[in-house]
């Protein structure tokens, strides 16, 4: 599968990356060079093979229904490039 | 000084319990070490305030008989992504650039209720993506070895500054983190001891997330005892980390007794590649007559679908990183691009171009595709049957024999600058150390030799999950035979 | 009956499936431990887990995954032993981590039904889906300065229960009674509060129209409606337009729009027209959860008694209608406070009475004073009290009203106020007889009258004698000993 720069203009976009137009196709090129190395996963049979999801062999962790965090509104606003007040502000957004 | 600055963990932690040393003096050697390294910039922020005050502390400890340990006192470097309370954490990118987290994760937790002196916090590939420290916003880490005709190399990637900063002996023990093997690779390119635990024995809370079901805390040391010493204070159980293992933590250098008779060694075939170079086939081989030498039985093994390793790996690493990266947006932390009159999505999408760097953009790019509708079942989901068809292979082998012998890298380390147009290349260089991450499985890099150039290399063992004291017993065995000088580059200079 | 839209080239049916999204009770948040209250300061109940700061990790809250299967068991649906959480990937400036951890191939519920009663007697059944558990998004502020929002992250990360009906709904009727039934049975469970104006339970609408017979058109989907009333008169302009569409030769396009309630209409939502390419996949930081048996088999067992088995008995058991005992079983608040006035008393008390007493009465003063049963003033056995001094006849049930708005202004005993009042019925015959007779003393004309063949005028006595012995005379007595003596002479 070969990706052309019109598949990187919308891939960018959902992962909220500009490129600029002059870029995409290189980009292109690049991506292109690493997905056709990646496609030689083609060549192994795997009909019946259940996904691996993860390295671990836990099971279930969970957690009790207890209030243990929050109330800490200075600590999650520190580092804020645009808090007003007790909020983080954004470019307006309309709904 | 320079002579205690390049003592082993271990042996400097008994100067300073018979009390010959205090943690100090040490913390001040330390300290100036870093200052007189400046140019391999190793390290992003310098914290030598926190230093002297920690070792302060520690000496108090120590005359009042409350030592916390074997690595009370002992100066070590973080690496960058490992959020540190009150200390800038970058993960080396300009997005981060002036994160100050409230809070520390919890490896740092642990190592600092062992008494350790944090002397600063060491540059690395920004977000754990590469293999040659080269993609820093903080500038490029340099090798404390040198090429013969006196050029730079990499130290590796992504913990090149943990790995230089060990290496060049200024501190006794740094953390890094091994996704692909960001700890193992820059251990053999700079001749230290890199170790990559089981998946889950030290928690990931606090650590800046690349790939999730890979990203895993270890030690870099001098020393495979110093390893032990420091995986034992950065392990155990965190509730705070769903994919954190319940396994206890054993006493990880008790077990490292040198005797590895009747201990069973596979050495997979698939591990040979077309136009290896030869003096790393000598230097495997080397590792098995060492080996045999002890009473060790060596035997060849298959490990089928080794080569699919790599791409699966380049598959399912992105996709999770796609994910992981899109907190970094500018909204509550870090750097921010907005123009007057800019939308929420230009704020974004300016904020994020301008604060990734390029291969941070290429793996975010590749992992949003294959996961992308019409190419999940594709890549995504093929790339996670392999990786079950890799852990297997594992699994069998692991029957016959206690652990597996490889070399760690497919060359020593290459001059700055060198594979930096062709991703693919520069992706090679972890073809030995990706399968054990996809399969979770505890690895070590043991520096025993050099190349033709005169630049160290490492050989990988591999051993089963939470497996690792067998997997410290051998790789000490293999140190002691070797023998090699961590500090031989010093010398030459 | 089936609700259609009579369009030019014939008659459209309504398709609709509704996605309720109920916040879960519970102290701390789906996958971190801040609270979950509703109304704190902004920012106050969010922990660095849920503001997404690097290296966070989600912990799965176990109370929230009973209320899950609790719920699904409530749906009659299917408990599926393993589920997964899967990461839904878009970028908003609520949505801190740029994901929702949500559930995808693999929810925690799978298909169940609902029934609903019809109001002609007949039965509905509403095919559940599935239910899957999910994140709360924070809240965009637009109010506080025109050029920035502001961004409340408290509610993000509240445990949801997402359940998702199939697409067996025929009318905006059906639509709102669906939605009354889910929240119903949440609110017996305890598992949700279903407050729909603080937007613990919402919905979002998939609305298609189409003729009779044929397969399904495309659907637009209506976001966020939040009481039932508009989620009724969304689906109704929605089917509308749509049919307008259609009858003018158009395409509707698959959507997402907004009710404006102040419009009554719904809008398309501007600037999300975008496919959404989620990219779902398995969340790597949370492990598959598995449930054993033995664990949906305990909270089986322990379940309340739900809406509908407590209907079949309230009509089998203790013969009410069905459409009373759907009213009682609305609320468990008040099918409780009905059985608790039954279950009183020296025998069992009519339940026909009960139920009477229940809806007329007491809801109407609840209702006058914007109270609601759990605040009444007048407790069960209060009320039982009550019926009882009717059934023994010591008060007429005329008197009783009276009692009764007493008892609700001052939440004194039934008995105490007959006492106090001297209210209680008048009933010994000779003490009736002298009261009428000095009516009919006092009345010639109207006594002509009757001998006369106005039979009728017998009512206007009754009414001068209940007069007269200020409502304490049985009426039963009274009617009997007016028409002896007029009739006599």
């Amino acid at each position: 599968m070969s990706l052309d720069k019109d598949t990187v203009r919308t891939i960018a976009r959902l992962a909220r990356i500009r490129v600029e137009e002059k870029s995409l196709q290189p980009l292109a090129g690049e991506l292109n060079n690493i997905i056709g190395w990646i496609e030689q996963l083609g060549e192994v049979k795997t009909d019946g093979v259940l996904p691996m999801t993860g390295a671990c062999e836990n099971s279930n962790v969970l957690r009790k229904d207890e209030v243990t965090a929050g109330n800490q509104r200075d600590d999650i606003l520190k580092n804020a490039p645009d808090a007003e007040g007790p909020c983080f502000t954004v470019p307006k957004v309309i709904e | 000084m320079n002579d205690l600055l390049q003592k082993s963990l271990t042996d400097v932690g008994l100067l300073l319990e018979k009390g010959e040393v205090s943690s100090v003096e040490i913390t001040r050697a330390a300290i100036a070490a870093m200052e007189q390294h400046r140019d391999l910039n190793a390290f992003i922020t310098e914290t030598p305030d926190i230093a002297l005050i920690a070792a302060e502390k520690s000496d108090r400890r120590r005359s009042e008989g409350k030592t916390l340990g074997a690595l009370d006192g002992i100066p070590v470097a973080i690496k960058d992504l490992f959020c540190t309370k009150d200390v800038k954490t970058t993960a080396a990118s300009k997005i981060l650039y002036n994160f100050v987290p409230p809070y520390s994760s919890t490896v740092v937790e642990n190592l600092e209720q062992s008494g350790t002196v944090m002397v600063g916090k060491t540059n690395l590939d920004e977000f754990a993506m590469g293999s040659a420290n080269m993609t820093s916003h903080f500038g490029p880490v340099k090798n404390p070895w040198k090429n013969k005709d006196g050029s730079d190399l990499v130290p590796g990637g992504s913990s090149g500054g943990s790995a230089a900063a060990v290496a060049a002996g200024i501190v006794f023990g740094a953390t890094g983190t091994d996704t692909g093997g960001s700890i193992r690779q820059p251990a053999s390119f700079t001749g230290t001891v890199g170790m990559k635990p089981t998946y889950g024995r030290c928690s990931r809370y606090g650590v800046v997330a690349f790939a999730s079901s890979l990203d895993q805390p270890g030690p870099m040391t001098r020393t495979v005892n110093d390893a032990a010493l420091v995986l034992n204070a950065m392990a155990g159980h965190d509730p705070m980390d769903a994919t954190s293992a319940r396994h206890d933590v054993p006493d990880f250098s008790a077990s490292i007794n040198g005797d590895v008779k009747g201990l069973r060694i596979g050495i997979p075939d698939e591990y040979t590649l077309d136009g290896m170079p030869g003096d790393i086939q000598e230097l495997w081989n080397q590792g098995i007559k060492w080996f045999e030498a002890l009473g060790a039985e060596c035997q060849p093994v298959s490990l089928k679908h080794t080569k699919y390793a790599l791409p699966a790996y380049y598959i399912i690493a992105p996709a999770e990183a796609s994910s992981n990266l899109s907190r970094y947006d500018g909204v509550r932390y870090g750097l921010r691009v907005e123009d007057a009159g800019d939308s929420l999505d230009d704020m974004y999408e300016k904020t994020r171009s301008e604060g990734f760097g390029d291969e941070v953009k290429r793996r975010i790019l590749i992992g949003a595709y294959v996961l992308s509708a019409g190419y999940y079942d594709a890549y995504y989901i093929k790339a996670q049957q392999v990786r079950s068809l890799i852990a297997d292979d594992f699994n069998r082998v692991f029957e016959k024999v206690d652990v597996l012998l490889t070399p760690s890298t497919p060359s020593a380390a290459f001059a700055i600058g060198d594979k930096m147009d062709d991703p693919v290349a520069m992706y090679l260089n972890d073809v030995f150390t990706v399968p054990a991450s996809l399969a979770g499985l505890p690895a070590i890099s043991v520096p025993v030799g050099r190349d033709s150039g005169g630049l160290p290399l490492g050989l990988q063992l591999i051993a089963g999950p939470f497996d690792e004291t067998t997997l410290f017993r051998a790789a000490s065995a293999l140190e002691t035979a070797a023998g090699f000088d961590v500090f031989d580059h010093g010398k030459d200079a | 009956m089936t609700y259609l839209i009579e369009g030019d080239s014939g008659d459209w049916e309504v398709v609709i499936g509704l996605e309720i999204h109920a916040q879960v009770i519970s102290r701390s948040k789906l996958f971190s431990g801040a609270a979950t209250d509703f109304g704190a300061e902004p920012n106050s109940q969010v922990s660095l887990v849920d503001a997404a700061m690097p290296g966070m990790l989600p912990v799965i809250n176990e109370y929230c995954v009973e209320q899950a299967v609790k719920t699904g068991l409530g749906l009659n649906a299917q408990i599926n032993l393993r589920s997964v959480f899967a990461r839904k990937n878009y970028f908003y400036a609520d949505l801190p981590q740029g994901y929702q951890i949500s559930q995808f191939e693999d929810p925690i519920v799978g298909e169940g039904v609902v029934t609903l009663d019809m109001p002609d007697g007949t039965v509905r059944e509403i095919g559940i889906e599935r239910l899957h558990m999910e994140q709360d998004a924070g809240k965009l502020l637009h109010d506080q300065d025109p050029k920035r929002s502001f961004v409340d992250l408290n509610r993000a990360g509240v445990c949801l229960m997402e359940i998702v009906s199939k697409p067996d709904i025929r009318s905006p009727e059906e639509a709102g009674m669906y939605v009354r039934k889910i929240r119903s049975i949440v609110r017996y469970l305890g598992t949700c509060d279903g407050n729909m104006e603080q937007g613990s339970l919402r919905a979002d609408c998939n609305v298609s129209v189409r003729k009779p017979g044929e397969d399904l058109r495309t659907r637009a989907e209506i976001k966020n409606v939040n009481s039932v009333r508009f989620i009724m008169q969304a689906i109704e302009f929605e089917a509308a337009r749509q049919v307008d569409i259609y009858e003018n030769g158009g395409e509707v396009i698959q959507e997402t729009r907004l009710f404006d309630a102040g419009k009554g209409e719904t809008r398309s939502m501007r600037g999300k027209e975008d496919a959404h390419d989620y990219r779902y996949f398995p969340d790597p930081d949370l492990l598959p959860l598995n449930l054993d048996r033995d664990f949906v088999e305990a909270l089986k067992k322990s379940l309340p008694e739900l809406p509908d088995e407590k209907l079949k008995r309230f009509t089998d058991d203790l013969g009410l209608g069905h459409y009373d005992a759907g009213v009682l079983v609305a609320e468990r608040d008040i099918a409780d406070y009905f059985e608790a006035v039954v279950a009183g008393g020296k025998a069992k008390r009519d339940a026909k009475m009960a139920v009477n007493w229940v809806t007329s009465n007491l809801f109407g003063a609840l209702k006058s004073a914007g109270l609601d049963i759990s605040e009444s003033p007048v407790s069960a056995p209060q009320l039982g009290a009550l019926l009882d001094l009717i059934t023994d006849k010591t008060i007429s049930g005329k008197i009783a009203k009276d009692v009764f708005e007493e008892m609700f202004a001052t939440s004194k005993d039934p008995d105490t106020i007959v006492d106090e009042k001297g209210l209680q019925q008048i009933t010994d015959t000779s003490a009736i007889e002298a009261i009428i007779d000095d009516v009919i003393a006092a009345n010639p004309a109207q006594v002509q009258e009757f001998k006369g063949g106005n039979e009728k005028i017998i009512g206007w006595f009754v009414g001068q004698v209940m007069k007269a012995s200020a409502g304490k005379a049985n009426p039963g007595a009274v009617n009997q000993l007016l028409k002896q003596k007029l009739s006599g002479g």
